[in-house]
């Protein structure tokens, strides 16, 4: 299928292309990626998939461009904000009986709960997702794990030494991190929405009463501590999403990671179908293509992303998930805990 | 004039059936338009506030008053607004009475430097100081640890003074305008009198100018106040970092899921009735400026001479817009085109990476620029056709109750956009016409929200110019719409323009309302720069708001050329 340049292909005259496009449809079916090639020629009918998406911009911009690349005349719409702020526009596009969204992409798994219970979202199971270990699918089939990061602490290693720096939950809690620390928002990110719910249930509530105490500089987005900590504007991050960590650091800023001994709140992020799907073909085509080796593959080479499937390989230089202990808050408790989440939040943050 | 007016408008009923002018369709469609533009949204926020399933009920106000996070924002927004007020009529009020009554030197530059603070986006202000005094990696607080060897910062630009401080930066520029226009007015001969019996120049600026200044300063006070409490982007950018909600950043919380319009609706209506009670307060203060001295153009003006002080007075002038505007866009270009913008601005720390990235690889930002432009014209167009229309009306008196409508006119001066938005979001969600989902709801949120400006503009325009040339082509057989194309607007040009400009700025940095109202499809670049924002895109965020000063710039400066005038300062051109 790689083999295939299907920009090439494309522009030949109508009979020519069309006699090549089955062609092609016959030769990859026999190929390991199937059912793209069937929805390849549906897909350029409707000509583009609206993506929801709380991935980071530059990741999700940069998949997009893949994916445009790939399949020459289907155009990726995409759309990014935190992953509360996507369910809350999605609610209000439904509530208004607008159909705009074709896939939903957000890091907090409890969206999904809420989705499939409202009847929102259409049953389509990528192929490869076969091999996706549990955690990874819904038992039901309506939506998959796409990509999980960590969450973690991070700090800035031109102005914190080694030494110094905090290396496990409870030391963020020591006063003399007072203004130094930001955190992002459960409110706005799944990321942190699944980081708090896997720290309560490790600590309790006290432990962010505690940590509130050190005057946290807020941000949104679990990609924002990211650049707030290699500013040095503050220079710790008592949370944030580790893929976005990473790529920071690759790009030569000054950044450490720790992953903490007493467990890593593990996020799964979850990517769906809308049952209202402008475009049903371009998002199954889209699906498939997140899905396929080579694009989690990329998603751990280049993004920085773990995935659920088995056969990727991660850079040298990042833990294995199974040599770290995981803390993964199931699907519907965070569902459930969601507005309690943000409601004690905002009472012991103030914003 | 009172009697001229008479003569024409206030004719008997009965008389204007027989003299039926045909262009009346136009004078009532237009009224109507108007009135439902205002009524729609208020009245939606009323009744949601006041419904639940049983029936009416005034629990959620009760919600909203015994909630202690929403009475912690209320009490936020209070003193931002006031001290945000002050240092505004202070800022304000004593840049207005040096460019006009003083010999300040480069008064022009002055002006331009203040329409550029009017012109900057608060919420853009807002970003460029987090990136210039946050406490740690901001670039001011760098160079004073730098220059002091100080481990504190000077300044932390999260916090309640900081949010205080970059507001008044960008609502000075009104009291600016209003001061400014008055002192032109004040003649000297009060002033003369004063010297004469001996009194020093700041003696008479203290006890003539200021006096006769004052009914001006109130009115400047308390748009700066109110102006401060509309804002959503500057809080949301400078105080919810720190923990910190006001009134409007409250409301947008309420949107997210799962929705409490309800709440939100309740919560809107003390903002408006707080906003109404000051809009009444400052027609007390301004209607009352019965000075004789103030009510013509005649007298002669003479400039106050600075003596020694007028260099170091210029020095704090141009320190006071170096913080509105130099720094803000000198950080924002730094930002735009660094790496890393904390870093020094190096050759290896150069890129146009960003430009290139903003505007040709992330996919929201062409439709976002042509979305707002499309906006900024269309509201623009119709909002001066709409705003001249109406205030022909009431005018000319056209129509019975005419006055009715200069009510309705200036009503959206005491409805915050995020409030607008709430009212328009309920109207406008749910069949029968849903316009949600499209840019028509934010065109009409925008025409809402900036009829107050276009009205009055056009207004004081239509106040200047004698009816006598209109009832002459009347006489000769046009009917009011042709006598209003061929006579009246030609007149008015100026300020129709001026009008239009106004709109067209207005439009262009709308955030409070938009963010309520935007889907992926209408995002406007207000929209999307916050939504960067809340990803810590700071170069995308730097490229976007740059291009959004330019643009204004260029529309205003190609405006004024055209129409001969300076639009914003009000002022004509001398020619």
């Amino acid at each position: 299928m790689k083999t295939f340049e299907w920009n090439h292909v494309i522009p030949t005259k109508a009979g020519i292309h069309v006699f090549l496009l089955l062609v092609l449809s016959a030769m990859s079916t026999a190929v390991s990626m199937g059912q793209d090639s069937a929805l390849f020629p549906a897909a350029k009918k409707e000509s583009k998939v609206v993506w929801y998406t709380s991935l980071a911009i530059p990741s999700s911009t940069s998949i997009a461009h893949t994916f445009r690349t790939k399949y020459t005349g289907v155009d990726v719409e995409v759309h990014r904000t935190g992953s509360q702020r996507v369910l809350q526009r999605v609610m209000q596009e439904a509530a208004a009986g607008i159909k705009n969204a074709d896939v939903i992409h957000t890091s907090d798994a409890g969206n999904f709960v809420l989705f499939k219970d409202k009847a929102m979202l259409l049953k389509y199971i990528p192929k490869t997702t076969e091999v996706f270990p549990a955690g990874f699918k819904d038992k039901d089939g309506f939506y998959y794990g796409m990509r999980a990061t960590l969450s973690v602490i991070a700090y800035n290693p031109k102005i914190v030494s080694d030494v110094d720096a905090p290396k496990t939950w409870k030391d963020l809690l020591n006063p003399k991190w007072k203004g130094k620390m930001v955190s992002a928002h459960p409110g706005y990110s799944g990321i942190i929405m699944t980081h708090v719910v896997a720290l309560v249930n490790l600590y309790g509530w006290d432990y962010f009463r505690d940590l509130a105490k050190n005057n946290l500089h807020l941000v949104q987005s679990a990609n924002d501590p990211a650049g707030v900590v290699a500013s040095g504007e503050r220079p710790v991050g008592v949370n944030g999403a580790e893929y976005f960590y990473y790529k920071t650091q690759k790009q030569g800023n000054p950044i450490k990671i720790i992953y903490p001994k007493e467990g890593i709140p593990l996020v799964v992020s979850p990517v769906a179908i809308a049952k209202d799907a402008p475009h049903p073909n371009a998002a199954k085509l889209f699906m498939e293509f997140i899905f396929s080796k080579e694009m989690q593959q990329l998603l751990a080479d280049r993004e920085g992303l773990y995935t659920g499937h088995p056969e990727v390989t991660y850079p040298a230089d990042k833990p294995k998930l199974k040599d770290l202990k995981l803390l993964s808050p199931d699907a519907d408790e965070l569902e459930k805990r969601n507005a309690e989440v943000r409601k004690r939040f905002v009472e012991l943050f103030g914003a | 004039m009172a009697a001229k007016v008479g003569t024409i408008g206030q004719t008997p009923a009965g008389l204007r059936l027989k003299h039926w002018d045909p262009s009346l369709p136009v004078w009532i469609g237009a009224s109507a338009l108007l009135v439902m533009l205002m009524a729609l949204p208020l009245g939606a926020i009323f009744t949601t506030s006041l419904k639940d399933e049983a029936g009416v009920t005034l629990s959620k106000y009760a919600e909203v008053f015994t909630n202690r996070a929403f009475l912690s924002a209320i009490w936020n927004t209070l003193i931002v607004s006031f001290c945000v007020g002050l240092i505004a009529v202070m800022t304000g009020g004593l840049l207005g009475w040096l460019v006009t009554r003083t010999d300040l030197p480069w008064k022009n530059s002055v002006r331009a430097l203040v329409m550029a603070s009017f012109v900057t986006p608060p919420f853009l202000g807002a970003f460029a100081w987090t990136l210039l005094a946050g406490p740690n990696a901001g670039a001011l607080n760098k160079l004073y640890r730098t220059l002091t060897g100080h481990e504190d910062a000077l300044f932390n630009i999260f916090s309640m003074p900081g949010l205080i401080f970059v507001m008044a930066l960008y609502s000075f520029p009104f009291v600016f305008s209003m001061i400014a226009n008055v002192c032109e007015l004040i003649a000297s001969d009060l002033e003369d009198a004063a010297v004469i019996l001996g009194a020093n120049k700041w003696t008479t600026a203290r006890t003539i100018t200021l006096p006769l200044a004052l009914p001006a300063l109130l009115g400047g006070f308390i748009v700066a106040f109110l102006h401060s409490l509309s804002l959503f982007g500057a809080p949301a950018i400078l105080g919810l970092p720190a923990g910190l909600h006001t009134i409007t950043t409250q409301i947008w919380t309420l949107f997210q899921y799962p929705p409490r319009l309800d709440l939100a609706a309740a919560f809107s209506v003390p903002l408006l009735l707080a906003t109404m009670l000051l809009i009444a307060l400052q027609k007390k203060f301004l209607g009352r400026r019965g000075f004789s001295t103030i009510s013509g153009k005649g007298g002669e003006k003479r400039l106050v001479r600075l003596g020694w002080a007028r260099i170091p007075i210029f020095v704090v002038v141009l320190l006071v817009l170096s913080c509105s505007v130099f720094l803000p866009y000198w950080i924002l270009l730094k930002a735009a085109f660094s790496k890393a913008w904390a870093m020094p601005f190096e050759w290896d720390n150069f890129t146009v990476q960003n430009f290139y990235y903003t505007l040709f690889q992330y996919s929201d930002t062409q439709r976002a620029v042509i979305n707002t432009f499309e906006l900024g014209i269309l509201t623009a167009t119709a909002g001066t056709l709409l705003a001249t229309l109406i205030a022909y009306v009431t005018n000319r008196h056209v129509l019975r109750g005419a006055r009715f409508l200069s009510f309705f006119a200036l009503a959206p001066l005491v409805i915050p956009g995020v409030v607008l938005a709430v009212g328009l979001f309920i109207v406008y969600s749910q069949p029968p016409l849903i316009l949600y989902g499209s840019v028509w709801i934010l065109f009409v949120a925008f025409l809402t929200k900036e009829m107050p400006i276009g009205y009055s503009q056009a207004e004081s325009t239509f106040k200047s110019i004698h009816p006598e040339l209109e009832d002459a082509s009347r006489i000769l057989g046009a009917n009011r719409l042709t006598a209003l194309q061929h006579i009246t607007a030609p007149l008015a040009r100026s300020g129709l323009i001026a009008a239009w400009c106004f709109i067209f700025i207005g439009v262009i940095r709308e955030l409070s309302a938009a963010i309520l109202l935007f889907t992926p499809n209408s995002k406007v670049i207000s929209v999307v720069i916050f939504d960067l924002k809340e990803e810590g895109q700071v170069g995308a965020i730097s490229v976007l708001g740059i291009l959004l000063l330019v643009v204004s710039f260029v529309i205003i400066l190609s405006v004024q050329r055209l129409s001969g005038r300076e639009v914003v300062s009000g002022r004509e051109q001398p020619s």
